[in-house]
């Protein structure tokens, strides 16, 4: 999912060390009492596992070699008892352990989506949707893996080791150092092997990545290749990302296939000792046979746990290295922020002004390198340092913090004008131009660098975020409707929305005639369980929950964009009674990024804006005489060239309807 | 992804053949050329077959032979005895795990590989029909899951079947009681694995169908912060996210609970089988039917056992899913193009540019006819409109002209030439096609400028800028050119995504160029920028044009009204207006309609 995943270092401590690592097992608070359950069940396990070869070797020596049939009897009824506790014992305490780290991931992912929701748009604007997945995902997921299972198993291997050596030193002092003497040998190759195969793993599942990535390119792109004739172009890029692939797979197959097998070997050089110098021992008389097979139950019960401590340690790195990166996101600070002093804004009239109002950010073009791998390796390194770059400076705190890599965007100069309430205020420009900025200031999506933005005389800054947006309805250009049922959609601003009321918006939006014809009506789920609207459909409910709003202040970003002809035609009329406002209710202010210019026409306002600036305003019969780049568009638009005299007596004909 | 594994093992239980001859031999084919491989592999598992069963009995001969009777010295040759049998376990399980892996990859890039080039030669229609989703996960996924069964899983079941039936004999040989005791517990374990791993299969797709949910519905709230932050819904998305967020946790607890209840419970079964083997095997010692040796024996076999019969009844469930897997490959490369080049096709000559439609009528795959006799000649750099509703055969036109479908009847010329008798790559490298819907790769501009022409120089590329009009706003960018498009184009403006599709056909200097409503989705200065490019782009070729906005298409020498598959007006804009026919109408419905939108204010 992201590029950075597979140039992850694997630092031997990690950085930030033990205060993250400290952190996450902060996460634990809410579930001490199954966590300590689950670390005391753990001691218990490791009790049973340090008894149960006693009784194996016992029922040899006494029952078998003995002949004390009895005796079997009874060891053969305790090792059942014993392995049915332990039993018990592994599943209560996977499961709590179980339990509490899928709670911490619990309340992390809640967590992180709060802050998210949380981070204004200048937060998002920089941060790939992506970067956001796999924190909130594979990292967390790390985290779990770690505050779970991977502390106890390696707390649990150190035991069992520390248990099983004394258990075995009690018997025979020197086989056990023999016996014990590949033991460090295992947690090397282990941690050798885990080192080596974790970022070879993560570089085959990111080649994977992009293969996806090639083949769905592709297949989306499937007219232009065809058209461009670029076929074999094509085959030859894939075929190389997927040779890439190969290389990578077969390195991994062969760190694979030499190191597992390899740390088998070592566990059974341990039984060959055994039985060999065991066995001398034994036909010296100064060791049973029982006791014998005691010592190889122990070894092989020690096997497993011990390699797993040099596969978790550099998973705990990992996991550090994963916190750092969450720990990131939920310490970031929204730039958009309540006041401490806020307070709410009382229902406006729709009185808005802007005065000297100037918005800019340094930025850095950090979404470029994602897409270098060279580049963000060397990103994950500098944030392994310590140095958290920050990756935007509002101009308005100076220059000083200046770097060659960030770059200046002033995007809106000294924007100044006044809409009184129920006024139409358009805005022309190209993209680029500072129209959207504009707009987005208004519910104070942005904080500005310069000047004041004041609503009925209250400057934006000083009111809580909450109550100047719930008084501001919006309908963007690109429309997001959520995974649910059309109902739901059109109430998201209101959801004590009454059944009359979203229908009335749905009527007012040009949506209530399709919404009828599916077959669950307002029920119908949309979305990728759901069934597809078009993008005119989407744009009507958007606009539908727009205008169940009843906002005093408008804004319309570009609506009809990526419609047919038809379609916008519904959509301008919705869009139409939006602007008038509800039954009941008077104007709003509208603020329009126009696209037809019959919108325009209409406007109390029309700003014309280029570079960030304002460089014409006033109203459509003004700007005809004084503006030239107006009347162009607007005879590009509206009237035929070659038949100019037949569009003016449409143009003059408006004037029946 | 996610989502999309959920579905498929879905459709494996309904599929759910575990032998599927005609899939499997298919797939055994890929083997083939890396049989000598294969064969080695054989041969190491053979020989590590052997040994697994060899070094019990070796410890057995150690206990027996030697420790019991005090014989050190040859106790020394049996311990190295066993050193040499375990190192040479070590080589035969690493060479053959590395053969067979290595193979596997081998097998899956070439299957993949296969697979793309057969993608590109499937006809349009194929993509517009299939969802780009399903593809890549056949590609992706489907390939993985047989290279599981191919390589892994058919050794395994030979290795572990040996395996299992060595166990068997040599228990039975050294005491058939004993054995036969002991295997009593094998119907429960492998009652016990097929009724766990159905269940788990369950549990675990449960865990993949919740994280799918969860990142969906993360992804969707993040995409579409704007809104939510617009309308004050931060706590409502918040509590949907928990919802997800808490039975994704819930799912993976049950799935996780469900491991800890198997793997005590074949400990279990496996600690009832070493008690069998302690119980009866010591009152045999006792007897003095058996030596200690062989209970030693048992009870390392005892533990040798159980995991070939665990690993057994997983690959029930492995063929299950490859053979599905297998099924939904095969289909895929045995989707065969409709248009294919004639054996004897030549490569097209530099064209003029004379376009000719005789008689063409034309059906897609479902045989509903979409053009009836189109009969339409356009000259050497005409430009000529295509209008009419959707559906009524603008489209087709277009897409029989780049000869993405061939004619059902009658044939479309090119300076004389049927388009079907010549190489389909070398028509379409002298067409231009600016799409409705500007799809950019993933790369720098400058890439997907010379996306036709990947040799040509900066200067070219410059060039085609210019004439497109993006030079401007592409300067503009902090890293010019170089601005990496992100995926889907999302961090420039449609317009801009418009012009930089224009670019890249006007580096083709295309001969002829097909527009399908080039300016449909941008804003009004935008339009104005992109009818000036295509203008310049136009002059001098051959065009046709689809539209549906008719002020874009007054300047165009010929238009064309489509109705039901055919051209029932053609004439300039001029000429038609005045005929007061379909176009008329038109003309005036559009005007009417921003009239009437003005009427409304």
């Amino acid at each position: 999912m992201s590029n950075s995943e597979s140039t992850d270092p694997i630092p031997f401590s990690p950085p930030g060390g033990r205060a993250i690592l400290w952190r996450c097992f902060k996460y634990l608070r809410p579930y001490l009492g199954i966590t300590l359950g689950s670390y005391l069940l753990m001691l218990g396990i490791d009790i049973l596992v340090l008894i149960i070869p006693q009784v194996i070797g016992a029922s040899v020596d006494q029952g078998i070699h003995g002949q004390n049939t009895a005796f079997l009897g009874v060891a053969v009824l305790q090792l059942l008892g014993l392995t049915l506790v332990r039993g018990i014992f592994i599943f209560l305490q996977g499961r709590w352990i179980e339990m509490a780290s899928q709670g911490v991931a619990y309340d992390m992912r809640n967590e992180i989506f709060r802050k998210i929701t949380h981070l204004s748009f200048s937060y998002h604007d920089r941060t790939e949707t992506g970067q956001l997945l796999s924190r909130t995902v594979q990292d967390v997921e790390r985290i779990r893996f770690l505050t779970g299972r991977s502390v106890l198993r390696l707390i649990d291997g150190f035991i069992l080791l520390i248990g099983t050596g004394t258990a075995m030193f009690w018997i025979n002092p020197r086989l056990a150092l023999l016996a014990l003497v590949t033991m460090p040998f295992l947690i090397h190759r282990g941690y050798h092997f885990s080192r080596h195969f974790r970022p070879i793993s993560m570089a085959i599942q990111q080649q994977m990545a992009v293969l996806t990535t090639r083949l769905e390119q592709n297949l989306r792109g499937s007219r232009a290749v065809k058209s461009f004739a670029q076929e074999n172009m094509e085959i030859e890029r894939f075929n190389k990302e997927n040779q890439t692939w190969y290389d990578l797979s077969s390195t991994s197959v062969r760190i694979q296939a030499v190191n597992v097998p390899l740390m088998s070997l070592i566990s059974n050089i341990s039984t060959v000792i055994i039985i060999w110098y065991g066995g001398q021992l034994v036909i010296n008389n100064q060791l049973t046979l029982g006791e014998l097979v005691a010592f190889t139950t122990y070894v092989a019960q020690l096997i497993a746990p011990v390699r797993q401590i040099g596969v978790i340690i550099p998973a705990i790195s990992q996991a550090s290295a994963s916190a750092e990166r969450l720990f990131d996101i939920l310490d970031a600070q929204s730039e958009v922020q309540n006041a401490p002093d806020a307070i709410p804004l009382p229902p406006v009239q729709g009185h808005v002004r802007f005065e000297h109002v100037s918005f800019g950010y340094v930025t850095e073009a950090i979404r470029d390198d994602l897409y270098n791998t060279e580049k963000s390796r060397l990103r994950v390194k500098e944030r392994a340092n310590g140095a958290t770059p920050d990756r935007m400076i509002y101009i308005g705190s100076g220059d000083d913090h200046f770097q060659p890599s960030r770059r200046r965007l002033n995007i809106l100069k000294d924007i100044d004008f006044e809409a009184k309430p129920g006024m139409v205020v358009a805005l022309l420009g190209t993209t680029g131009s500072g129209k959207s900025s504009i707009i987005n200031l208004i519910p104070r999506f942005y904080d500005i660098s310069e000047g004041r933005i004041l609503i009925d005389g209250h400057e934006i800054r000083d009111v809580t975020i909450e109550s100047l947006r719930a008084q501001i309805g919006i309908v963007l250009q690109e429309t997001n409707l959520f995974a649910t049922t059309i109902r739901e959609n059109i109430a998201f601003g209101r959801s004590n929305a009454t059944e009359e009321e979203i229908i009335e918006a749905a009527k007012a939006a040009q949506a209530h005639a399709f919404i009828e014809t599916m077959p669950l009506g307002y029920d119908t789920l949309v979305g990728e369980r759901g069934v597809t609207l078009s993008g005119g459909q989407k744009q009507r409910v958007a606009i539908a929950r727009t205008i169940l709003k009843n906002p005093r202040i408008l804004i319309l970003d570009d609506a009809t964009s990526a419609v047919d002809t038809e379609t916008e035609h519904l959509i301008q009329l919705a869009l139409e009674r939006l602007m008038h406002g509800g039954p009941n209710s008077t104007r709003p202010t509208s603020f329009v990024v126009a696209q037809r210019l019959s919108t325009v026409r209409n406007a109390d306002l029309i700003l014309i804006m280029e570079k960030g600036r304002i460089v014409a305003r006033g109203m459509h019969d003004e700007l005809m005489k004084s503006n030239p780049t107006y009347a162009e568009i607007y005879r590009y638009q509206l009237r035929p060239e070659e038949d100019s005299d037949r569009a003016t007596l449409h143009l003059t004909g408006s004037g029946r309807s | 992804m996610a989502a999309s594994a959920v579905t498929h093992n879905e459709m494996d239980q309904k599929r759910g053949q575990v032998f599927d001859q005609r899939v499997l031999s298919r797939m055994l084919a890929y083997l083939r050329p890396h049989r000598h491989r294969m064969i080695l592999a054989m041969l190491l598992m053979l020989v590590g077959t052997g040994l697994n069963l060899a070094i019990p009995y070796l410890t057995k001969i150690a206990i027996d032979q030697y420790i019991t009777q005090k014989d050190s010295q040859g106790l020394n040759q049996i311990a190295i005895l066993l050193t040499a049998a375990f190192v040479i376990l070590y080589g035969a399980t690493a060479g053959q795990q590395y053969m067979l892996s290595l193979v596997g990859q081998r097998v899956l890039a070439t299957l993949r590989d296969q697979l793309f080039r057969h993608l590109q030669v499937l006809p349009l229609g194929f993509h517009d029909t299939h969802i780009t989703g399903v593809t890549v996960s056949r590609v992706i996924n489907d390939v993985g899951v047989i290279n599981d069964l191919m390589s892994q899983g058919l050794v395994t079941l030979l290795g572990d079947t040996l395996l299992l039936v060595g166990i068997i004999i040599v228990m039975l040989s050294m005491s058939p009681l004993l054995a036969l005791l002991t295997f009593s517990v094998i119907p429960i374990m492998v009652i016990l694995t097929l009724l766990y791993n159905r269940k788990a299969r369950y549990a675990f797709r449960q865990t993949r169908a919740k994280i799918a949910a969860l990142v969906g519905n993360l992804a969707e709230s993040i995409s579409g912060m704007r809104v939510i932050q617009a309308f004050s819904q931060e706590e409502l998305t918040e509590k949907r996210f928990e919802k997800v967020n808490r039975e994704n946790r819930d799912v993976n607890i049950d799935a996780m609970t469900l491991s800890f209840l198997f793997l005590p419970a074949v400990e279990f079964l496996g600690m009832v089988a070493t008690c069998i083997v302690l119980w009866i095997g010591g009152s045999l010692v006792a007897n003095l039917t058996l030596t200690l040796g062989v209970v030693v024996a048992f009870l390392a076999y005892v533990t040798r056992f159980f995991q070939p019969i665990q690993e057994l009844s997983q690959l029930y469930t492995t063929m299950q899913t490859a053979m599905a897997g297998g099924e939904r490959v095969l289909e895929l490369l045995d989707t065969y193009p409709e248009v294919e080049d004639r054996p004897d096709a030549v490569e097209m000559p530099p064209i003029q540019g004379h376009v000719e439609f005789q008689h063409v009528s034309f059906a897609y795959r479902n045989n509903v006819k979409v053009l009836h006799e189109i009969d339409l000649t356009i000259q050497k750099g005409q430009t000529v409109a295509l209008v009419g509703q959707t559906g009524a055969g603008k489209s087709s036109i277009a897409n029989l002209l780049a000869r993405f479908y061939d004619v059902t009847e009658g044939q479309v010329l090119i300076d004389g030439i049927d388009v079907r008798t010549i190489k389909q790559q070398s028509l379409r490298r002298q067409m231009g096609l600016v799409p409705q819907d500007p799809f950019l790769f993933t790369g720098t501009i400058a890439d997907n400028i010379r996306f036709g022409h990947p040799a040509a120089p900066d200067s070219a590329v410059e060039e085609a800028a210019r004439l497109a009009n993006c030079h401007e706003f592409i300067i503009e960018t902090p890293d010019g050119y170089n601005t990496q498009i992100l995926e889907g184009g999302v961090n420039l403006s449609n317009g801009q995504r418009q012009l930089i599709c224009i670019a890249r056909a006007a580096l083709m200097d295309p001969r002829i160029i097909i527009l399908d409503e080039a300016t449909a989705s941008v804003d009004t200065m935008t339009e104005v920028l992109i009818q000036k490019a295509l203008n310049r782009l136009l002059s001098g070729r051959t065009a046709v044009m689809i539209a549906h906005r008719l002020s874009t298409i007054r300047n165009a020498d010929m238009i064309c009204v489509m109705l039901q598959g055919r051209i029932v007006e053609r004439g300039s804009h001029g000429q038609l207006l005045a005929q007061g026919g379909i176009y008329h109408d038109l003309y005036e419905h559009q005007f009417a309609k921003a009239m009437a939108d003005q009427g409304v204010s």
